[in-house]
């Protein structure tokens, strides 16, 4: 399947000042379409900050938000706190969106494999359930751009594989372009095309191969992080979908 | 029966309608301790509506919004916990209120201010419940869907394309225009109440927001007519009445064996 690497969205030169504090230093990353990017980097290392500026939802103390215009953006934040006192089924946290098109909310929950959730109290999910519930949700936006903020925060290692195929899928059929954070490194670096190495600015960044060389990536995770990485990689030159299937290798070149 | 009672059935049951589904976002959103400030700020409201010479319920209404957009900017600033900045809000507004009234010479019967007078409700007032209730309503069932949203998570929403800020404003100005109406029933000090009680005791056997909310008004309205038939026969007061029945209700409502709803 091929895609065109059309940016999508672009940050350019991005600063952030709390306080006296530098949270983003001249932060420059592009987004691409049919382009899994992933952004990696320590704790309060100002991904998540990173990605509320491309939404809009922080204003940069200086720096360039371009998307393309009319740009539809699906996200799916870090964790939903609803109050336990809040009686919301998966069904109507769905009709929550701006989204009315109840066939439209079905094919999207069995896109995700979550179509048994319909009538399931949205308290009683589980943490991988919930996952796919809001990303059911983001999907219902048509996205041309996905961002995901953790999106397996609180699965265990099976259902972490299972997300992360199952968002590679979304794309190769969607041809959408996809964001995410993360700070787990050798899991995401199969599912990922670009990745984005921050620590308030730019480590590093390319090819998941490419970075994990890379010293700066080394000096971010230490020697036992990049290690653990190149095992995985030696081990690994394929990747599996859920059913155990061997999934054929995509790659986005875009420099 | 007598024309008063009539007159406080009539008002009460239209004051439960409106804050039980309000009260239904107050319990979801945490803003038990919210409501509570900005009741709080409703003496101070009447103190200002004798001093302007205006209709004292717009003043109310007025005080209270003033009073939360205070809040907000204050909470922008991190200075302080939010709970300890409502709680300095709350009681210095009342304070400043009892000030203001007796500096004024306002003659004023603070009882019925503190813990409502529901036996009084004239028809004047009734005109002020319904017309008001009616606009509450209305607004709410306008806004329900993206008050629902900015309710499970305002960043979601507005990447959605909701207007948060606006909805958040909507919800404050909606709260704020029960507390005046709601006063005359059971008094500033026990508004929250009405608020929280019907809505905490309709949870138990809702499913679904909307559920919840006409749940909350149905409770509202029993604890209403249980609590006037308790102050007809008991002799006690109204307004601390319709309170106490509410709390029986929640307390009932947690005994009874009840399927688990969503």
């Amino acid at each position: 399947m091929s895609h065109s690497h059309e940016p999508l969205a672009t940050l350019s030169n991005i600063n952030l000042q709390f306080g006296s504090t530098q949270v983003l230093q001249q932060v420059t990353v592009e987004f691409h379409r049919g382009c899994i990017t992933t952004l990696i980097g320590p704790n309060g290392a100002g991904k998540t900050t990173l990605v509320r500026v491309l939404l809009g939802l922080q204003q940069p103390t200086s720096g360039v938000v371009w998307q393309q215009p009319g740009l539809r953006i699906g996200y799916m934040p870090q964790k939903l706190q609803i109050d336990k006192t809040f009686p919301l089924t998966v069904k109507r946290f769905l009709e929550t969106s701006q989204c009315r098109d109840k066939s439209k909310m079905r094919s999207a929950l069995s896109d995700v494999g979550a179509q048994n959730l319909w009538k399931q109290s949205i308290h009683d999910l589980s943490g991988g359930e919930m996952q796919r519930v809001m990303l059911a949700r983001a999907l219902l936006r048509d996205p041309e751009l996905l961002v995901l903020d953790e999106p397996v925060q609180g699965v265990d290692i099976n259902g972490q594989l299972e997300l992360y195929s199952l968002i590679e899928r979304i794309r190769d059929q969607r041809g959408c372009g996809v964001v995410m954070i993360s700070h787990d490194l050798h899991l995401v670096m199969a599912a990922t095309d670009h990745v984005v190495c921050i620590n308030q600015h730019v480590c590093c960044s390319g090819h998941p191969e490419h970075v994990t060389n890379d010293p700066a990536f080394m000096e971010l995770f230490g020697p036992r992080g990049a290690e653990q990485l190149a095992i995985y990689n030696h081990q690994h030159n394929h990747r599996h979908n859920v059913h155990g299937d061997i999934v054929t290798s995509h790659n986005c070149e875009h420099h | 029966m007598d024309s008063f009672l009539i007159y406080a059935l009539i008002g009460g049951l239209g004051v439960a309608a409106i804050a039980g589904p309000l009260g239904a976002f107050v319990v979801w959103r945490r803003m038990a301790y919210f409501g509570d400030t900005l009741a709080h700020s409703a003496l101070l409201g009447v103190a200002l509506g004798f001093l302007l010479e205006i209709n004292l319920n717009l003043a109310i209404i007025a005080c209270c919004v003033g009073l939360s957009l205070l809040l907000v900017s204050l909470q922008r600033q991190h200075l302080i916990a939010t709970d300890t900045l409502l709680g300095i809000m709350a009681h210095s507004a009342l304070s400043l209120g009892l000030v203001a009234v007796a500096l004024l010479e306002i003659r004023l019967d603070l009882m019925a201010y503190l813990f409502g007078d529901l036996l009084a409700i004239g028809p004047q007032q009734l005109l002020w419940i319904y017309g008001g209730g009616a606009l509450v309503l209305l607004l709410l069932y306008k806004l329900w869907q993206p008050l629902l949203a900015i309710t499970i998570n305002e960043e979601l929403a507005k990447v959605e394309g909701v207007k948060v800020g606006r909805i958040r404003l909507s919800l404050m100005l909606l709260i704020a225009m029960v507390i005046a109406i709601a006063m005359k029933i059971v008094g500033l000090l026990l508004i929250t109440s009405l608020l929280i009680i019907p809505a905490a005791t309709a949870r138990r056997v809702a499913s679904s927001p909307e559920q919840m909310a006409i749940g909350a008004a149905v409770c509202g309205c029993l604890a209403v007519t249980g609590g006037l038939l308790l102050s007809w026969y008991g002799d006690t007061p109204a307004g601390p009445s319709v309170v106490v029945i509410a709390l029986l209700l929640f307390i009932a409502s947690y005994l009874l064996p009840l399927r688990q709803p969503a």
